[in-house]
């Protein structure tokens, strides 16, 4: 019995004991794993985007017991003259003539002599005042004396009437073409895929519509939507057919249109394989004719296309000077040249726009222009490089039908001509020139004339590149090239 | 009421896991503040040794854009595949050198180059290759002209080269020459002669 009521006493004394130590093992394992979150890396960074009169600009937002903060100074520093004085717990804050004084943990502030809530603790960091970034829709309007709105879900703060709004319609052609107006110029970054066009607007302080989805009724272009996430506002325009997005009225229009097809009798045009369809999809099924005449009359003579854009910025030529930004220079005084000689021209890339390479080759293709020109620009080496396709391996070639990737194979007899004229011309200007081939795409992809241009700078400063008198100087003798040779092009045919 | 026993236990476990946190965050700033090489820049193989030969390196010039064949005498083992890899690897090192007519990134190696018949050779080079090269049409061309040409001029039977980084394929070098696809070593031939050439 004795032993009886001792192994009773014993055995939940002894699961206790089990419980506590697992009890503690857990505790343990917690307070490891909290450590090595701790440690380990912060969570992506977030930023609240300011747009003002003054400037459009974005400071980092960081946690404080779960909620987003941000610096004051920060915020006001590119507004006007502004200081900051910590004296132990408190802060003082100047703005022009506007002082409001915070308390380290206190929920409230004074701006000037007036009570302001913060719905959140201040914190004062190194001498520099943190506060909840929901306080900003009451504090600021005090110390800027003027109304502000804050999207606070978006992070998008606007400082005045700096709102630009926008309209969308659309136009009944055939495909139908979706027109975007904007009440101050826009430059967003532009991104395709299938079946949408994302439109994201970072710098600009761009509100919705009344609704966020607009419907437009057509099968092409069915809808499009407004949305604001992390300092952005996105526009996405729903298509069932590829399309293109092309700036005009000096970025205050945007129009999203199909991108153009063959017209009727002309060349069936070669498209990308897509991870999808190529498991499904035959070899000779993939590829396309190469030796049949396109269409006699091309929308454009040239396409000029400034290589890189958007998220692809191309060498850094200098701390300041991107390759991206040279490329679309240089593709607009190319464009100027090549029209004052009457080349009807377009530019594939007019902003700072994303543009894969397929589509690109697609859009030269499809609108059968007599000559395509990719401009790209270099730090290394001196002078003038013309490129004409080195075509890879075409493993999808069958007999008469090409793979998208040696599609320019019977192009290259006149691509190489137009190459040795503009080369030519080059030198005729004392620039130093090479002429030789490059597996540079989107080249192999065209089917039609094609020759790429990379400058380079005559010296060693790399800016040269950016200097309108020596791009002149390029894109003079490129035009006065193709415009030698405007009644060989527009009659050029494929060379099997 | 917990037992004294599992208090003190409990207090160590604290004790122990606020100093391993500390410790984890002196190690973390400890890390951050110590400069460390931008690449991995050990060797992936040991050197050949042996008998050399006479090989011709044909190699990029930045100056004026072109290739120069250059004689060099270096160890070659053997087999064709050791042997295609100890050129590539020779033209890097001295790609790698100080005073290079042609600069690639530091780190730059070569990992392996597999021969698989009928003709076709794979240069796999790791990442630092690709992720430290100058950005630029002529700049990135010269440096695979100069590698598939070197590796096909003293390698007979070789007609389409593929180039892997670090065992994977990738769209371009440096934002420009085409790495999706395989080259075909007669075109290949035909550039590095223009190039030779001075064109």
């Amino acid at each position: 019995m004795a032993a009886g009521t001792h192994r009773r006493d014993r055995g939940p004394g002894a699961n206790s004991s089990r419980n506590d130590w697992r009890s503690a093992g857990a505790t343990f394992i917690a307070l490891i794993l909290a450590s090595a979150i701790l440690v380990s890396g912060a969570p992506a960074e977030k930023h609240l985007s300011v747009y003002s009169v003054a400037a459009n600009y974005s400071v980092p937002i960081v946690q404080r017991e779960g909620r987003d903060y941000v610096g004051l100074l920060e915020v006001l520093e590119p507004l006007g003259r502004v200081s900051g004085k910590a004296d132990g717990t408190r802060w003082r804050l100047r703005y022009n003539n506007v002082e409001a004084n915070f308390t380290a943990g206190a929920n409230h502030a004074q701006v000037m002599g007036r009570d302001a809530d913060l719905g959140g603790k201040f914190f004062l960091e190194n001498k520099r005042g943190l506060v909840p970034v929901g306080a900003l829709n009451s504090l600021l309007p005090r110390i800027l004396g003027g109304p502000v709105t804050l999207h606070e879900l978006s992070d998008r703060l606007f400082i005045g009437s700096v709102a630009t709004h926008f309209t969308a319609s659309l136009a009944s052609d055939d495909p139908p073409r979706l027109l975007f107006h904007f009440s101050a110029p826009v430059n967003p970054s532009i991104a395709n895929e299938p079946g949408a066009l994302h439109m994201t607007f970072r710098r600009e302080p761009l509100v919705g519509p009344a609704s966020p989805t607009l419907t437009f009724g057509s099968k092409a272009i069915p809808s499009a939507s407004y949305s604001e996430s992390n300092g952005s506002a996105v526009v996405t325009v729903k298509t069932s057919i590829p399309v293109m997005a092309s700036f005009s009225n000096d970025g205050r229009s945007i129009t999203v249109a199909a991108t153009p097809t063959p017209q009727a009798g002309s060349a069936p045009i070669p498209a990308p394989p897509s991870p999808q369809t190529a498991a499904q999809n035959t070899p000779a099924a993939n590829a396309a004719p190469a030796n049949v005449l396109p269409a006699a009359v091309p929308h454009y003579f040239a396409v000029v296309d400034a290589s890189h854009g958007g998220d692809d910025h191309g060498e850094s030529l200098s701390s300041t000077l991107l390759e991206k930004d040279v490329t679309l220079a240089l593709a607009r005084s190319l464009r100027q040249e090549l029209q004052s000689r009457g080349i009807s021209t377009v530019v594939l890339r007019d902003s700072d726009a994303n543009l894969p390479l397929d589509q690109r080759a697609i859009f030269a293709n499809a609108d059968h222009a007599a000559i395509y020109i990719a401009l790209h620009a270099a730090s290394s080496g001196h002078g003038v490089r013309v490129f004409t396709a080195m075509l890879p391996f075409g493993s999808d070639d069958h007999g008469p039908f090409r793979s998208w990737t040696t599609a320019q194979h019977d192009w290259l007899s006149p691509s190489q001509s137009t190459a040795n004229a503009v080369a030519g011309e080059l030198q005729k200007r004392q620039l130093p020139v090479k002429n030789v081939a490059a597996p540079l795409r989107p080249l192999n992809n065209i089917t039609g004339p094609a020759i790429a241009v990379e400058v380079a700078p005559q010296g060693a400063d790399a800016n040269q590149v950016m200097a309108p008198d020596y791009q002149q100087l390029v894109t003079s003798a490129v035009a006065t090239a193709i415009a030698s040779l405007r009644d060989q092009l527009t009659g050029a045919q494929p060379q099997p | 009421m917990i037992p004294r026993h599992l208090q003190i236990a409990l207090a160590v476990l604290l004790a122990a896991a606020l100093g391993l946190s500390i410790y984890a965050w002196h190690v973390r700033k400890t890390v951050a503040a110590t400069p460390v090489a931008p690449v991995d820049t050990r060797p992936l193989a040991p050197p050949v040794t042996g008998p050399t030969e006479k090989v011709v390196l044909y190699v990029a010039q930045d100056e004026d854009g072109t290739l120069r064949a250059q004689p060099a005498q270096i160890p070659m083992p053997s087999g064709r595949q050791q042997r295609a890899e100890e050129l590539a690897r020779a033209l890097i090192s001295l790609y790698l050198e100080k005073n290079s007519p042609h600069v690639i990134g530091a780190g730059t190696e070569v990992r392996s180059v597999f021969l698989v018949d009928p003709g076709v050779a794979v240069i796999d080079m790791n990442g630092a290759f690709a992720d430290s090269h100058r950005s630029g049409v002529l700049v990135e061309e010269l440096t695979i002209a100069s590698l598939i040409h070197t590796i096909s001029a003293n390698t007979p039977n070789i007609l389409r080269v593929k180039i892997l980084i670090d065992g994977k394929e990738r769209e371009t070098l440096a934002g420009h020459a085409d790495l999706s696809s395989f080259y075909e070593v007669a075109a290949v031939d035909q550039l590095a002669s223009q190039l030779q050439a001075g064109q």
